[in-house]
Order: structure tokens, then C-alpha cells, then sequence
């Protein structure tokens, strides 16, 4: 009974293996790789770039798409159509793009490119070959470029308007107003005024317009003779704050009045910095404040320490993170294009107001452009709006 | 000429800046990074003269003994101390790393930490409800700071989605804040370009000093 049991047991066993088997070689489902499953290649120069690149894209068969793309696709590069090709990449197997840099310029580079599955190869397929250069113009920067000679043209004919005698009428700009005040007020009081030119380098726009500003604050200050102590962040931006000082006394007829070590350097750690501008109001008493220029994360602990101390204070910054800081603990905010506009308001010179004119046909125009581009886009027309997308 | 030389530099400097945007190729992006290498050397230079500064200023405050002159004793000692330490133990010298990490780094970490304080009493005078536009903003501020936390789901979450914190306060981010946000960037922008214009065409010469007369 126990032989008649294990027999069957075993027979049942066998049969079960055999099916197993026999059902196993019918859903093998690893696919025969085609003999070319990569097709249609194209091989282009890389474009607007400085050059030594080329873009392969190639298609696959829909074969090897329906098999879930297991594989992987290797890239061979040689410069002679005859080889040797060498490995320039490995790819997954869905990649239908490859960009190869760091070739030379104007050389001939041959491709091959082989499908893999389960380390079996396709055949090669020769993709063809291409030539590297480097662009002299940038095609996707036409819209920008466009923008710049207009905006230019438009500053250049009303500087050209002011020159011939046209007045322009500039809006009050309540900050810059008050920089008479506050300098007359420290003088009353006896005490310093304190100019922090900021973090930028002597390169950003922000601090130029600081240097423009600081020209005009140390003339009244010579003018008045008051001290004005300008800490430094930036050796080079000292140095230029050093220049505008000493010829703003020299301007105002009070060479003498002018000590170097009134513009100096402290150090190029942002906090330790702070720290230091802190130190001064504390210790001098300033009785007002500028904060011009770029600002980071140390603009409410300067202000705040300022407002703490009781001085006024004037801050002008380009950075819109800081600007609510400074709205928060300061008594005037040059917002934004308001510091740029500080030089041409200061000034009062005709040809500087005539930029700011322009400044303004700017913003009429930019408002005009993004009105057509919303009504284009609310009717499906995105092109209008994909040609401003510089690359 | 004093004023000449400069103001032909800046122009020829700045029309090829502002042409090399449109030109990709490596020539041009190579003149480029030489350029702004040479920006690096002449900010290397000046460090020197910075610290010549540093010193003079920081001197004189102890020659005179003026108020604070011990601050200042300790500025020169710690950047001749530190200097020394770098120069001839080099960048990997304990002693160096030991200052750096267990000196200069807490004071600046505290520098930082302080915002925080500074954060608090500049939002307390902000938000304070004395006009009508203070008052808005202080609504605005307790819709976003409540849209931004648990809670505020838990007092809103009953209501109609559009009338939830967490949406509205997705709204004033994102509608009015961008808005007013974007308005900022293009007047600034178009101030960078202005400035630009007006520095290149020489009609912009304070950075020269005084007037630029």
C-alpha cells in the first residue's frame, strides 16, 4: 500500500515537474532582439552653445517599445568612419537622445549605436556622423537682444529731448527727500551719520547707485560738517567709497574735513560684519542711518539695532526678500528701481531724467506685452509667450 | 585725461559685456572668464589694502586710547594671530581649525541667531492695527501664518474649500504676493538697464569720485 502511495506520489510528482517545464518553455517571454532596433538617427551640432557638442536623437523600433525597454543602448564615437569606435556612453533603454561633449571643434566624429538586452547585442547601427562648432549668435536670446536696442534707442532719443531743453517732471520720491533732513538733523544733534554700502561688490548696480548716493550724503556732510563713518564689507568697494568721500570734500571746499579712517574695512564675513555696524551705532550714537545697496539676511539686525538706538534711518535695497525688513524697522525704503532712480533725482540733471523716462516707457511696454501675451494664451495662442522663453 | 581713460575703458568694456551675452562661442566665453579672473586678482589686491585699513583704524583707536580701544587690541591680535597661525601652519593646522571652529564660528552662529529676537519685535511694530492698511496687513499675516499650520486646518477645515486658511492663504501667496513681487523685478530690472546705459554712455560718473565732474 505504501509502494502503491509513494508511486503515485512520485508519478504525480514527475507529471507536475514535466508540465511545469513544458509551460515554462511556452511563456519564455525574453525577446529575439531585432536586427536594427535603433532607426533614424540624427546627428546635429549643438546649438547656441560655445561649442564641442553634438546631438544624437534617434528612434526605436515598436517592438523593443513594447518589451518595456529592459535594455540599454551603448554609444560608440570614433573619427574615422572605419574605426577604432570607442565607448562614449551607456544609455537606459529608453533614451531617445544623447548630447556628446567635450569633442573638438570642426572634427568629423562617426557614431555607432548598439542595442543591448541580457548581454546580448544588436547589430551595430552607423548613425552617421557630425561636425562640433561653436556659434557666434545666440538665436534664442533674438527676443532679449530686441528688447535691449529698443530700450536703449527709447533712453537714447530722451536723453537726446532733455538735452535740447525738454523738462521732465519726476514724482516725488519721499526717501530721497528726506536725506537733507536727516543729515541736518544729525548736525543738530552733534553726532555722526553712519553709510553702509552693503554686501555687493563694487560690480553690482546696486552698490553703484550707493556710490551715488554716498556722493551726495558726504557733500551735505562736508557742507555741514558732520562725520560720516562708512564701515566696509568689500576691500574694492572701500576703495571707491574712499574716492567719492574724499572728492565730495574736495567739492565742497573742505578738503581737510576728510579722515580717511572714516572709510575703512572690516571684514568680508557677513555676520562678524553686522556685528561690527552694530558696534558703531551703538558706540557712536549715530544719529542717522543710510543702508544702501545689497542686503541679505543681516538687514533686520542692522535696522532693528538702528531703531533700538534711536537714529533715523534711510534704506534702499534692490534685494525683495529684505525690503519688508527694512520697511519694518526703517523710516524711509528706496525700493527697488526707487535706488537706481536716487542718482537722477539727486542730480536733477536733465539727461539723467531723461532714463528715467525711458524707464518708464519700459514698464509701459512690458505691461502692454504681458496683456497680449494673457489674451493669446486665454485663446490656446502660446507661441506669442513660448518666443520670450530665452534659453 | 583722469577722467578720460576711465570712461573709455568702462565703454568699450561695457559694450563687449553686453554683446557677449549674444555670442556663445568659445572665443568670446573664454575672453569672458579671463576677464572676470582679472576682477579676482584686482579684489586680491585690494585685500591688501582693506587690511592696511583695518589696522590703521583699529591703531589709532589704541594710540589715542579711545573709547573701546580694547576691542580694537583684539581685532589686531586675532588677525595677526590668526594669519600667523595659517600662513605657517598652513590650512590643516589644529590650532587654526580649533579657533575657527570653537571662536569664530559660535560668535557667528550667534550673530545669526539673534534674528530671530529682531524678527519678533520688527513683526510686533508691524503688525500693530493703526490704519486701514495695517490693519490688512495684519489679517493677511494671521491668513498665512495660520494657512501654514495644522492648526490652522483644524479651525478652517470644516468650511468650503475655497473658504479654508490653507486656500486662501495659497491665494495671497500666489496671487497678489507674486503679483506685486514680479512688479518689483521688472522696475528693478529695467533700473539695472538703465543704470547700465547710463554708466556705458558716460553720463553716470559719480563711481569716479564726487561728482564725476
Amino acid at each position: 500500500m505504501r509502494l502503491a502511495i509513494g508511486l503515485a506520489a512520485s508519478l504525480f510528482l514527475l507529471s507536475v515537474t514535466a508540465v511545469a517545464e513544458i509551460s515554462g518553455a511556452a511563456l519564455d517571454t525574453t525577446p529575439a532582439i531585432p536586427s536594427n532596433p535603433i532607426k533614424n538617427c540624427r546627428i546635429t551640432d549643438k546649438p547656441n552653445d560655445v561649442g564641442g557638442a553634438l546631438t544624437l536623437e534617434w528612434e526605436l523600433v515598436p517592438s523593443i517599445s513594447a518589451a518595456g525597454y529592459a535594455g540599454e543602448i551603448a554609444i560608440y564615437r570614433s573619427t574615422a568612419a572605419e574605426g577604432p569606435y570607442e565607448l562614449a556612453a551607456t544609455l537606459p533603454g529608453n533614451a531617445l537622445r544623447y548630447e556628446d561633449s567635450g569633442l573638438k571643434d570642426h572634427v568629423c566624429y562617426y557614431y555607432r549605436l548598439i542595442y543591448i538586452e541580457e548581454g546580448i547585442e544588436s547589430a551595430a547601427f552607423e548613425a552617421g556622423s557630425g561636425v562640433a562648432a561653436g556659434q557666434w549668435f545666440h538665436t534664442g536670446r533674438i527676443p532679449i537682444l530686441i528688447l535691449m536696442l529698443l530700450f536703449s534707442a527709447t533712453a537714447v532719443f530722451f536723453i537726446k529731448r532733455a538735452r535740447s531743453g525738454y523738462t521732465f517732471k519726476v514724482r516725488p520720491i519721499a526717501g530721497i527727500n528726506a536725506v537733507d533732513e536727516a543729515i541736518g538733523r544729525a548736525t543738530e544733534m552733534g553726532r555722526p551719520i553712519l553709510y553702509v554700502p552693503g554686501l555687493g561688490t563694487a560690480a553690482d548696480v546696486a552698490t553703484i547707485a550707493a556710490f551715488t548716493i554716498l556722493a551726495r550724503v558726504a557733500r551735505k556732510t562736508a557742507e555741514y560738517n558732520t562725520r560720516v563713518i562708512v564701515p566696509n564689507y568689500d576691500p574694492v568697494v572701500m576703495t571707491v567709497c574712499q574716492e567719492v568721500v574724499r572728492e565730495a570734500y574736495s567739492a565742497a571746499g573742505k578738503p581737510d574735513l576728510y579722515d580717511p579712517k572714516d572709510v575703512f574695512y572690516v571684514t568680508q564675513d557677513q555676520f562678524p560684519y553686522t556685528a561690527a555696524v552694530n558696534g558703531i551705532i551703538l558706540r557712536e550714537k549715530t544719529a542717522t542711518n543710510f543702508y544702501m545697496g545689497m542686503f541679505y539676511a543681516e538687514s533686520l539686525v542692522l535696522a532693528e539695532t538702528g531703531f533700538v538706538a534711536g537714529s533715523i534711518q534711510i534704506a534702499g535695497t534692490d534685494q525683495l526678500v529684505q525690503i519688508p525688513f527694512f520697511v519694518c524697522a526703517c523710516d524711509f525704503v528706496l525700493m527697488g528701481e526707487e535706488l537706481y532712480a536716487a542718482s537722477a533725482y539727486l542730480s536733477k540733471e536733465p539727461q539723467q531724467l531723461g532714463t528715467l523716462k525711458a524707464q518708464d516707457w519700459g514698464k509701459v511696454t512690458i505691461a502692454a506685452l504681458i496683456i497680449i501675451g494673457t489674451i493669446f494664451a486665454t485663446f490656446g495662442w502660446k507661441s506669442f509667450a513660448a518666443w520670450f522663453n530665452v534659453g | 585725461m583722469k577722467r578720460e581713460i576711465p570712461l573709455l575703458i568702462v565703454l568699450v568694456f561695457g559694450v563687449f559685456m553686453a554683446f557677449q551675452y549674444f555670442v556663445p562661442h568659445r572665443i568670446s566665453s573664454n575672453i569672458y572668464q579671463e576677464f572676470n579672473n582679472w576682477t579676482i586678482i584686482i579684489g586680491i589686491f585690494t585685500m591688501v589694502i582693506g587690511i592696511a585699513s583695518l589696522l590703521s583704524v583699529h591703531y589709532s583707536k589704541i594710540r589715542f586710547r579711545k573709547e573701546g580701544w580694547g576691542y580694537s587690541f583684539v581685532t589686531i591680535i586675532s588677525l595677526i594671530g590668526m594669519a600667523g597661525l595659517g600662513l605657517f601652519g598652513g590650512m590643516e593646522n589644529d590650532l587654526f581649525i580649533h579657533f575657527y571652529r570653537f571662536g569664530l564660528s559660535p560668535v557667528t552662529a550667534t550673530m545669526f541667531a539673534l534674528l530671530a529676537f529682531f524678527i519678533a519685535s520688527a513683526a510686533y511694530r508691524a503688525f500693530r492695527a493703526r490704519t486701514v492698511l495695517s490693519t490688512l496687513l495684519l489679517l493677511a499675516a494671521v491668513i498665512v501664518m495660520l494657512g501654514r499650520v495644522p492648526i490652522g486646518e483644524i479651525i478652517s477645515g470644516w468650511l468650503p474649500e475655497p473658504l479654508q486658511l490653507s486656500k486662501i492663504s495659497e491665494f495671497l501667496l500666489y496671487v497678489p504676493n507674486t503679483a506685486a513681487k514680479r512688479t518689483i523685478y521688472i522696475g528693478v530690472g529695467l533700473g539695472v538697464a538703465a543704470v547700465s546705459l547710463k554708466i556705458i554712455l558716460g553720463i553716470e560718473r559719480t563711481w569716479l569720485g564726487g561728482d564725476g565732474k
